[in-house]
């Protein structure tokens, strides 16, 4: 429901923003409407307006949540190293100041849009409109929103992502789900980072950081990684792949066609289509 | 803190649905937000004033109405009261819940003051 394109207005109670029809009265005379509509409507409209144009292209989004520093830029060079080779990868970047991470992110090759947001503590579904304008999709099949380092924001912000995968870094504390529960109830997918610190901080377990995350009602799978050594990324890497296979699985009935690979070619069978 | 840009969402609604309406003033402003909503609601007072100066909604009265968490248990099938951080089945103590209230973040109704017509027959 929305005001920006009116589908909020129905046979049912058009009657009441025609102009002619009578609203129901307080005591005190005033006119009262019920309404019911999201308070994010506007950013929820924008979102799934982003999330038509990435699918258009088959690229499937992920959000990257965590707190300001808990690995998420490091995991995605980590991931650029291990599958850059077989996946079109790009990234938006949400910082409130700095080229930095973008710039970590080109050099290995990759495609980035940064958006500082000045003092916005989160990105938001116009700010990733906006940058997606800025961002090349054609081969790209997987696109990283890296939003604003904060675990209690950017949960609230529909972006146009597919999944949203939430971080939580070792030194962070064991106790961040119970926490922060709105920003972890989203996520589906967490990821325990920085395990190379485990035998350094055993106050840290990970069993009970998980325990914390299942108290939220939540069926996301938990996994423990490092992006150092031999950090064990492979069930990561293994959920992107099998996320990335959903994906195209998604998408294929509606354009019969591998979207990733040959975008014109499937513009110019729906322009046979249109003239047939 | 994206309370304010909240309230700047929340005005742009609430000032269109007035002017739909054709009215003058807006009286009240119901929300319904649940805690998992992850908004504030002493903070969404605190942004309101800041926001609402100069619209059509200046003088509203701001009403928030908190929403209950609650769960349905997909184990057991029962209705039971949840915590934000705590949200198994007050019954059986399964996780497989669903969410049925407290993540709401809703405009619920609104309060305004319509200029009467002239003639008009139903008054």
């Amino acid at each position: 429901m929305c005001e920006t394109c009116g589908c909020n207005i129905t046979p049912g109670n058009t009657h009441l923003v025609s102009g002619e029809g009578r609203h129901a009265r307080t005591p005190d005379g005033h006119a009262a409407v019920d309404l019911l509509q999201g308070l994010l409507a506007e950013n929820d409209h924008q979102a799934a307006h982003n999330r038509e144009h990435l699918e258009r292209w088959g690229v499937l989004a992920l959000n990257l949540m965590s707190s300001p520093g808990a690995g998420k830029t490091s995991l995605l060079e980590a991931t650029i190293d291990a599958l850059g080779h077989e996946i079109g990868i790009a990234v938006i970047e949400g910082d409130l100041e700095t080229e930095n991470d973008a710039e970590r992110i080109r050099a290995k090759g990759v495609p980035a849009v940064q958006i500082a947001t000045g003092s916005a503590c989160h990105l938001d579904a116009h700010l990733v409109h906006r940058a997606l304008h800025r961002l090349d999709l054609q081969g790209i099949d997987l696109l990283f929103i890296e939003n604003v380092g904060n675990l209690v924001c950017p949960a609230s912000f529909d972006l146009g992502q597919h999944r949203n995968v939430a971080l939580l870094s070792v030194p962070e504390g064991d106790d961040k789900p119970a926490k922060y529960p709105v920003m972890f109830r989203a996520a589906d997918l967490v990821l325990c980072t920085k395990a190379d610190l485990l035998p350094i901080l055993p106050e840290f377990q990970p069993t009970r950081a998980e325990r914390f995350l299942r108290a939220l009602a939540s069926a996301a799978p938990f996994e423990i990684l490092s992006t150092r050594g031999d950090g064990n990324l492979e069930p990561w890497l293994k959920w992107l792949r099998a996320e990335l296979d959903a994906q195209r699985r998604r998408l294929e009935p509606a354009h019969g066609t591998d979207l990733s690979n040959d975008h014109q070619d499937e513009r110019n069978q729906g322009r046979v289509r249109q003239a047939l | 803190m994206h309370e304010l840009s909240l309230c700047q969402a929340l005005l742009d609604q609430v000032e269109q649905i007035a002017r739909q309406h054709g009215a003058q003033r807006v009286e009240r402003i119901l929300l319904r937000i649940g805690p998992l909503s992850g908004v504030e609601a002493s903070l969404l007072r605190h942004a309101y004033p800041l926001a609402a100066a100069g619209t059509l909604a200046e003088e509203a009265e701001l009403a928030i109405e908190p929403a209950p968490v609650r769960v349905c248990c997909n184990a057991c099938g029962a209705e039971t009261e949840a915590t934000p951080n705590q949200l198994i089945c007050g019954h059986c103590g399964s996780f497989q819940t669903r969410l049925i209230s407290g993540n709401e973040l809703l405009l619920a109704n609104l309060e305004l003051t319509i200029p009467e017509r002239e003639n008009d027959p139903r008054d």
